[in-house]
């Protein structure tokens, strides 16, 4: 067992775990954030997508101890975020989930794109999602929703 | 959601949980509380395919530091059976092993890791016994799970002997895992009198109760199985569950804690079972112009080690084995093999997908032959709709459309033109080559046991006019639940807001059956709608007496209600009902009417109706590495008159995508010794966001109300469009054959992954 720091959400954190222990057990388990879902267990498929300072980053396979001291963001913390909200007012309007396991992670995908790449073309969106897998077969309108989401605002610019 | 013309019946709306499916804050079964000194498991599977069990020591694994149980198949109270239709189903194995990935041993303890470590300690001697892998030598040896069936009309034998032209050929089909995001979950909570508490992430809640009451040696009534939502069904979920479920309450009453089970991805893929590999074999004689005039048909399935519900997916794949065309003379055998793999399960399509498959790769087959257009040929055989309609079960097609269909999708996707472009883009391509095919399908809908056909619902309306709705079927993601509650909020007249869904649960509405065979909005729409029609009838009686108007006068619109000159809002309506001490809560029911199967003559009406569509699709090929794009889809669909056309958009959708993973990349491995080496997204490829189609219009057919009486006159749309996938099959093998300039046959079995492309190109 050993101390782990880092900032969740923008506020300090501390826990007393195994440093191996992935982060998204800490996520879940400790911490009671439950908006990072389990899947594959081995970052393949991309339902526990978190923002690691800010990059996009799968936490089932990511030791606790390899965050200390740095930023990670879930999906309940960006819940004020700019990017995020586009996304997820287009993702409801578009009825993008169907049973809607593998959609928070979809969501940490698409905003970390916008935040790194605000005019992202089709084939940025397919390339930075392509790690997340969603068995309903969304795909067509995660995509739309992206695209359509950092479109908005274009014509008061 | 507050207006009424846009939540009601039709409305363009959203899934109900969409707006926390963005948040996080939607509740699987994983993300319930947990209780205090919740226990975890591990489960000890089986290493061998077949195999009988010598001993089994679990000492060290018990007395493990924060071991809190180690249990196996003599610890079980009552019956060691979960078969849904057949029994001897064991959930843990007894004296036999019969696949790799069997459970034998059980394990709680204060972590999963502890689990996990404790399982390392677990000694289980064997007998290794020599298995059957394979569906031919399954085939071969007539090692069954269930008698075979047959479907026949006509006299196909002499139709043989008399055609034109006759060939006879065999495919091999593979199978598919559900990848259901959220895997195979389950938490049970010990009661008090040993009653059991059961969190299931199931598509049938009442199998899960009866199974985990019999594994306990409890009467039902004992066992309440609750599920609000799964991370994904698609069929995986319809007995699966059961087994989990089981394990979890045996532990949870041992050790009177709560005990959680939640399999890994790995664990899951080669714990449970998964849609059905065949093997195909078939004669059929066919007209200079490609009409078959006589067939026969062999439908081997691999159904693993036990029939779970091999033999009602058997008979699906019968049943669809005509698709869209008429066979006259025809012949279809079913073979349920046996074999010492994990038993295969339902799966979006319930075998109708691969009765399909094989007409289809017959009709392909026929083409090539003749050198036409394959779309020529299927429609020169489809069902008529007069005469020419009388299915190999001896049904009467009363509803087809499919020539509408497909005139209207030859004209939206501009079918000829892309087919002629085509050929001509292939003339001058070496190493890439495009194809293209216009694939129809025909669903029929019902589950093909008629009892199963039934549903139920629970409706109270409370004092302030708020609506609590319940049925029997669960929510997978399909929809049901907003489908549902949008058929009572039309039913009442008032905003989807004031219907409140709730979990599904064995408490609220008993005796249900699966949310399966695509008939959870058909049954539990209907159900919903006749107990929301037995409030109406209270309320209009109420209404009627307390204006004293006449209660044909008596209407509802808008939130309000109207009565002869009166209005009142509902509201207020059921206030001043419950003060006069009305009744305010019903149950509905419904069960589906018509149909029967007479499974010793091989006839009957299984269907209540059937629905339609077609895709056409179009792929580009590399033929140097079996790399394949799909580069377009175009798909008209039948719905019916549509609950909730955005609703059923996204099945269309999603149902492409997941039948067009079953025949390109999706591929289950075993080895020889029986081992699944496909167990994880490293291995098992799912189509990802690159795999869909470069242009994808997907169109509802319009105007086309179901003719049979079901909820709005609305149809199913669950899994139908899943047998679109089978557009992008043919497409691909219309691109391999331009490989051999259209001359030459191509053998291409299923899936089409770049190896198996490369290996038809090459032995062409």
């Amino acid at each position: 067992m050993s101390t782990i720091s880092f900032v969740l959400n923008k506020e300090k954190v501390s826990v007393d775990v195994e440093g191996d222990t992935p982060l998204l057990w800490v996520l879940r388990d400790e911490l009671k954030l439950k908006g990072t879902k389990f899947s594959c267990g081995k970052g393949l498929c991309g339902a526990c997508t978190i923002h690691v300072d800010g990059n996009p980053t799968r936490s089932c396979v990511l030791p606790v101890s390899s965050v200390a001291n740095l930023e990670v963001t879930t999906l309940e913390g960006l819940q004020e975020d700019k990017e995020y909200q586009k996304l997820k007012d287009q993702w409801v309007k578009k009825n993008v989930p169907q049973c809607g396991y593998c959609q928070p992670g979809q969501l940490m995908s698409a905003t970390a794109l916008l935040k790194s790449n605000p005019k992202p073309t089709e084939g940025d969106v397919k390339t930075a999602l392509s790690g997340n897998i969603c068995r309903c077969g969304t795909y067509q309108r995660i995509q739309d929703a992206i695209l359509d989401a950092s479109k908005e605002g274009d014509s008061n610019e | 959601m507050s207006d009424k013309e846009i939540s009601g019946v039709g409305a363009y709306v959203v899934h109900d949980s969409a707006h926390k499916h963005v948040t996080g804050e939607a509740v699987y079964t994983d993300d319930l509380p947990e209780l205090p000194n919740c226990l975890h498991t591990w489960v000890v599977t089986s290493p061998h395919a077949h195999a009988k069990i010598k001993s089994i020591n679990i000492k060290r694994a018990e007395s493990f530091e924060g071991v809190e149980a180690v249990l196996s198949a003599k610890d079980i109270l009552g019956t060691n059976d979960v078969g849904p239709i057949f029994p001897n189903e064991p959930v843990l194995a007894e004296e036999l092993v019969e696949y790799v990935g069997q459970p034998v041993v059980i394990i709680a303890a204060q972590t999963r890791e502890l689990a996990r470590e404790a399982s390392h300690l677990v000694k289980v001697e064997y007998e290794i016994l020599t298995p059957i892998l394979d569906v031919r030598e399954a085939l071969e040896k007539k090692h069954f799970v269930a008698e075979p069936h047959s479907l026949q009309i006509g006299d196909s034998k002499k139709a043989l002997a008399n055609a034109a032209n006759r060939l006879q050929g065999e495919i091999d089909l593979g199978g598919q895992d559900h990848f259901y995001l959220e895997g195979q979950i389950c938490v049970a909570h010990p009661l008090e009198d040993d009653d059991m508490k059961v969190y299931s992430s199931t598509q049938h809640p009442a199998e899960v109760q009866k199974m985990v009451a019999r594994f306990l040696n409890l009467a039902k009534h004992s066992v309440v199985v609750e599920v609000r939502r799964m991370g994904g069904g698609f069929g995986g979920k319809e007995t699966q569950p059961a087994n989990i479920a089981c394990m979890a309450a045996l532990l949870a009453n041992k050790t009177k804690k709560s005990v959680k089970l939640r399999l890994g991805r790995d664990e899951d893929m080669i714990i449970t079972g998964k849609r059905h590999d065949f093997y195909f074999t078939y004669d059929v004689g066919y007209t200079n112009e490609g009409e078959i005039t006589g067939i026969e048909l062999n439908l081997a399935s691999k159904c693993g080690h036990v029939a779970d519900l091999s033999t009602s997916i058997l008979d699906r794949a019968l049943f669809f084995s005509d698709s869209v065309y008429y066979l006259k003379d025809a012949t279809i055998n079913g073979f349920p093999c046996k074999t010492h793999t994990v038993s295969n399960t339902a799966f979006r399509g319930f075998g109708g997908p691969q009765g399909s498959f094989i007409i289809e790769e017959v009709i392909d087959v026929i083409s090539n032959k003749l050198k036409k257009n394959p779309h020529e040929v299927r429609k020169l055989n489809y069902y008529g709709t007069e005469d020419r309609n009388v299915t190999p079960y001896h049904q009467t097609i009363e509803d087809n459309i499919i020539h509408e269909i497909t005139d209207q999708l030859e004209v939206s996707s501009d079918y000829q033109k892309r087919y002629d472009e085509i050929r001509e883009y292939n003339k001058n391509n070496k190493y890439y080559k495009k194809g293209i095919s216009f694939v129809p399908t025909k669903f029929g809908v019902s589950f093909t046991t008629a009892f199963l056909n039934q549903a139920g619902a629970l409706i109270h309306i409370y004092a302030d006019g708020s609506i609590h709705l319940n049925h029997g079927g669960t929510e997978m993601g399909q929809g049901l639940f907003t489908k549902v509650a949008q058929v009572v909020a039309s039913e009442f007249q008032v905003d989807l807001s004031r219907v409140k869904i709730t979990a599904t649960t064995t408490e609220k509405v008993p005796n249900t059956s699966a949310t399966a065979a695509s008939s959870g909005s058909d049954l539990n729409g209907m159900a919903a709608q006749n107990g929301a029609q037995k409030l109406k009838r209270r309320l209009i009686k109420f209404a009627a007496e307390k204006y004293e108007v006449d209660q044909s006068s008596v209407t509802f619109k808008n939130n309000m209600v109207y009565a002869g000159d009166n209005e009142i809002s509902f509201n207020a309506l059921v206030g001043e009902a419950y003060f006069a001490r009305v009744s305010l809560s019903a149950t509905g029911f419904y069960k589906t009417p018509k149909i029967y199967y007479d499974r010793s003559t091989s006839k009957g009406r299984p269907f209540f109706y059937y629905t339609y569509g077609a895709c056409v699709a179009e792929v580009l090929l590399d033929t140097l590495t079996g790399e394949c794009k799909v580069t377009r889809a175009d798909i008209l669909h039948d719905v019916g008159a549509s609950l909730s056309p955005n609703i059923d958009m996204g099945q269309i959708e999603g149902g492409f995508v997941q039948g067009m993973g079953w025949l390109t990349n999706e591929e289950l491995k075993w080895d020889d010794k029986g081992s699944l080496r496909t167990h994880a997204p490293s291995t098992y490829k799912i189509p990802v966001s690159r795999d869909i189609p470069d242009v994808f219009n997907v169109e509802i057919l319009k105007n086309h109300k179901c003719k049979e009486e079901t909820i709005y006159s609305s149809k199913a749309v669950g899994e139908p469009p899943f047998m679109h996938g089978m557009a992008v099959w043919h497409a691909i093998k219309d691109a391999i054959k331009s490989h051999g300039n259209y001359e030459k046959e191509v053998k291409l079995n299923a899936p089409a992954t770049p190896e198996e492309i490369l290996r038809a190109l090459d032995s062409m």
